[in-house]
């Protein structure tokens, strides 16, 4: 017997594909062509002449090796402190575990300038740390001072992305065998060693997997490098910006983006290669079964550390965001909350700050139902099927996070202007692109696990007289399911923090949280500030109850393994 | 099943979009602003009743963006009128032919030097002046003299104490860049610049950063006690602080150095109800709705016939004598004197 007989006829994993392609083409191709076309032709003739010239500018290559070097460490970083995360996660069951895995997605969702500002009032000149530090060791403790640095870009940077290493590896890690490893260990392997050559191997494509959609994350930061960033460091994303919004230089900006999105697209095709060729089908086990609660002395202090570190990275900040909305004038005090519900005139919002929690709350849920069903048609057509076309799809689907967001926006107010598409100033619009930037984590949740479903329990449902059909329905559909519903909930989140591209929408009076947050805070006055925090706050609860809410169904239902 | 599926879900979407074009048959008048557009309840709403239309608002970023979006959209504006756009930007939009001329009866009312379109194509409505402001209690508690030019700044008795917005990515910072270009000259404010650096100036990306994350005074939790803002900043201070009846602000806007930013309004090309487009800018121009003005944008009204608020009389700053340029003077050389800051300051 074939033992990679596909799960999924060519025709079927065609038609699975077209309306995913159809919607790629609609609302980002199609958009990011026509921008391009008028900064590439302005006068109705290609002149590649300026693109060439932009490209060897001595500026643009300065630029180019800077993104590329910021984003590399911010994904190895990354990386070194998500893994063992991960495998805390994945292998071990301490109290309040489901609560912290969920509030784990809260960095990042949140906007930018709410990060931003807790992360100023954390590396600022007035640290806490630093008070902290003289208070212990008195005044010649060297005072740390890291806003405008290099190094604060790349912290926060660790913090907006430890949620995906730690979901995406983790999830696929707890649902590994544990017990070839353990065998490993009776004969003898080291612990280091079982890992290599064991568990590795296993885990590698959702590292790979995960580390890309960090990269990517990182190569197109803007609002953090803005903010955090001294004015010096600039990275592509952020001159795209202001070749377009700021300049209206369309033919640079074109010539940037497209040396954005070219080298994206290079980097995407690879690791869809990679991921294909390394993938390994395996027998998944359920998440319950691989976890215990640490056992020995040794372990029970590691796992410990590995908590502690993850914590105050990544919980210490948002603690600080919770601090800044209760302080008052006159003390800490619940006024900031009060005042989400009423329509003061002071907070210049067109609604109650209160309205922009239920648009939220509406534009996440379409973004979900559209991210959600386009993604797992598109996992199932690229996780059951090999060969370029799968790799192409999968690696269009994750470009629209390696594309400059401003490029998108002025995108679509190019070119869906007609009717019955003049979307432009449509609240579907919003849905859309927020469905745009949630589908890779949808495609990436399912095909991971779609890859390493073993052929072989469907052959032996086969045997045992199911019809194909059935087949499916009783071993694969179980575990895409709960696979789904994590894309589910990571595009809700998405949705419910998207800031970039929701800026850049014209968009009638209608605001999501974040933009209410950012209209909030360049208003003057130490009122509007601790209103912007308080709704930060329900931001962050909203999304940690979204995630627990999906984490929870996830948890029921049959369990097949 | 999974077909069924499909065929629900672009029927929806059809359903969907073809509702979309119904919805704008209605008597809807759009009007497009940047993200600090604000005015309070009812300013909008009696121009609705009078006129028997929805007026949306459509926010589109901040000013340059959003001249920028209707630039790029002028042969299908999205937008009746555009509300926001500043001297700074206002070649660009003048050189793209994006605004229908119109002469609004209240122009009367609005001092000749704000009208800074002979052809009429954009109406002024109110402006700001961008200022240094310093933080009253630092400066007194370290003995340190107030800033009374832009000399002072880059003397050593203010050494460290100076945060300045970048001009690439912020409009108060790009103001400053060009009140330094119309105080010392063309030849003159690139070696100023350069002396504040060795002065030890910082540069924040936007004004938020620089105000409230490295400004003393008031709301600013940093350290620097001089800081880019605007001449409106203290009455915000007192409005918006613990008292909102204290006698002193916290901070306070110095006289020299200010830049003049004006905002305007205009007919976008294209529409389909011009009449309607012009009475809505004819409303804006009111006396009531520019009396509205202050408290809700921080900016002062362009008619010169209307009462300011007293936290206005009492705690902002009027400069006396402001900076200005042409506007075409400021849209023939904004990149050139950006890119030549970003190397003497930055680089």
């Amino acid at each position: 017997m074939d033992r990679h007989r596909p799960a999924l006829t060519r025709g079927w994993a065609l038609a699975l594909a077209v309306p995913p392609l159809v919607f790629l083409g609609l609302f980002f191709l199609w958009p990011v062509a026509n921008i391009l076309a008028l900064g590439l032709a302005p006068e109705g003739e290609l002149e590649l002449a300026h693109v060439l010239h932009t490209w060897t500018e001595p500026f643009v290559l300065d630029i180019v090796l800077f993104t590329l070097a910021l984003a590399g460490v911010s994904t190895l970083l990354t990386l070194l402190l998500g893994l063992p995360a991960a495998w805390v996660f994945a292998r071990f069951e301490f109290p309040f575990k489901r609560a912290a895995r969920a509030l784990t997605v809260v960095p990042f969702v949140l906007p930018t300038v709410v990060v931003g500002s807790a992360f100023l009032a954390l590396l600022g000149p007035r640290s806490p740390l630093n008070a902290l530090g003289t208070a212990v060791f008195g005044e010649a403790f060297p005072q740390v001072r890291l806003d405008g640095s290099v190094e604060a870009i790349v912290i926060a940077h660790v913090f907006y992305n430890l949620a995906v290493i730690i979901r995406l590896v983790g999830g696929m890690w707890a649902h590994i065998d544990p017990r070839a490893e353990e065998a490993a260990r009776l004969l003898g392997a080291s612990a280091w060693r079982t890992f290599r050559e064991v568990t590795w191997p296993l885990l590698r494509p959702a590292v790979i997997s995960a580390a890309s959609i960090v990269f990517l994350f990182t190569v197109t930061s803007f609002g953090v490098v803005l903010l955090l960033g001294s004015p010096r460091d600039t990275t592509l994303e952020v001159e795209i910006y202001r070749q377009t919004a700021i300049l209206l230089d369309l033919p640079t900006a074109a010539a940037l983006t497209l040396l954005q999105m070219g080298g994206v697209f290079i980097l995407l095709l690879g690791s869809a290669r990679a991921q294909e060729g390394l993938a390994v089908q395996q027998r998944l086990r359920g998440a319950s079964e691989t976890s215990r609660r640490p056992r020995r002395g040794r372990e029970c202090a590691l796992v410990m550390i590995i908590l502690a570190v993850t914590v105050v990275l990544m919980f210490v900040p948002l603690a600080v965001l919770v601090e800044r909305s209760l302080a008052g004038p006159d003390g800490y005090g619940l006024a900031a909350y009060a005042s989400l519900l009423e329509a003061d005139p002071r907070t210049r919002l067109t609604a109650t700050p209160w309205t922009s929690v239920v648009d939220s709350l509406a534009f996440a849920a379409a973004a979900t139902l559209i991210a959600g069903t386009l993604g797992l048609m598109a996992a199932l057509a690229v996780g059951y099927r090999r060969g370029w076309l799968a790799r192409g799809l999968d690696a269009l689907i994750m470009l629209p996070l390696g594309t400059s967001a401003v490029i998108v926006g002025f995108g679509f107010l190019v070119s869906l202007d007609t009717p019955p598409l003049d979307l432009r100033t449509s609240m579907l619009l919003i849905p859309i692109a927020h469905a745009l930037i949630a589908l890779p984590f949808v495609v990436r949740s399912v095909v991971p696990v779609v890859r390493s479903i073993d052929d072989r329990l469907r052959e032996a449902a086969a045997v045992l007289g199911a019809s194909p059909g059935r087949a499916w329905r009783e071993v694969d559909a179980p575990i895409l399911a709960r696979a789904a519903l994590v894309g589910a909930g990571f595009a809700f989140a998405v949705s419910l923090g998207e800031f970039g591209a929701t800026l850049f929408i014209a968009r009638p009076d209608t605001v999501t949280i974040p933009v209410a947050i950012y209209r909030l805070l360049g208003q003057p006055g130490a009122a509007n500030f601790a209103t912007a925090m308080a709704l930060a706050v329900v931001l962050m609860v909203l999304t940690a109850l979204a995630v627990l809410l999906i984490e929870r169904l996830r948890g029921r239902g049959p369990q097949p393994f | 099943m999974v077909r069924s599926r499909i065929a629900a879900g672009l029927g929806a979407g059809l359903l969907a979009a073809s509702a979309l074009p119904v919805a704008a048959e209605e008597a809807t008048l759009t009007l497009m602003t940047h993200d600090s557009f604000f005015l309070p309840e009812g300013a909008i709403e009696t121009f609705e009743a009078d006129h028997g239309v929805d007026v949306q608002l459509l926010q589109a970023g901040d000013a340059g963006s959003m001249v920028n979006q209707a630039i790029l959209t002028a042969d299908r504006p999205l937008a009746d009128v555009l509300f926001g756009v500043d001297n700074t930007f206002l070649s660009r939009a003048l050189a793209a032919d994006i605004f229908e001329p119109y002469v609004s009866p209240a122009l009367a009312a609005v001092p000749a030097e704000l009208q800074l379109d002979p052809a009429g194509r954009v109406t002024p409505m109110d402006y700001g002046d961008v200022c240094l402001n310093v933080d009253r209690a630092a400066l007194e508690a370290e003995g340190l003299p107030w800033p009374e030019s832009l000399e002072d700044l880059a003397a050593p008795a203010l050494a460290d104490r100076l945060v300045v917005q970048n001009p690439a990515t912020s409009s108060p910072g790009l103001a400053f860049l060009l009140a330094t270009v119309a105080y010392f000259g063309e030849d003159g404010w690139a070696d100023y610049w350069a002396a504040l650096r060795e002065n030890g100036v910082t540069v924040s990306s936007g004004w938020e950063e620089a105000y409230y994350g490295q400004f003393s005074g008031g709301a600013g939790e940093g350290e620097r006690p001089i800081v880019v803002s605007y001449a409106s900043s203290p009455a915000a201070e007192v409005l918006y602080g613990p008292d909102p009846g204290a006698e002193v602000s916290p901070t306070a806007a110095i006289e020299s150095g200010c830049f003049r930013q004006v905002e305007f309004a205009g007919i976008l090309k294209g529409t389909p109800q011009p009449e309607l487009a012009g009475a809505l800018i004819d409303h804006l121009l009111s006396p009531e709705v520019q009396a509205e003005f202050p408290l809700a944008m921080f900016v002062y009204p362009a008619r010169s016939d209307v009462a300011l608020p007293d936290a206005f009389v009492q705690h902002a700053l009027v400069p006396a004598s402001p900076l200005s340029l042409d506007p075409d003077v400021i849209d023939a050389n904004r990149e050139a004197w950006i890119s030549e800051w970003i190397d003497i300051v930055l680089r």
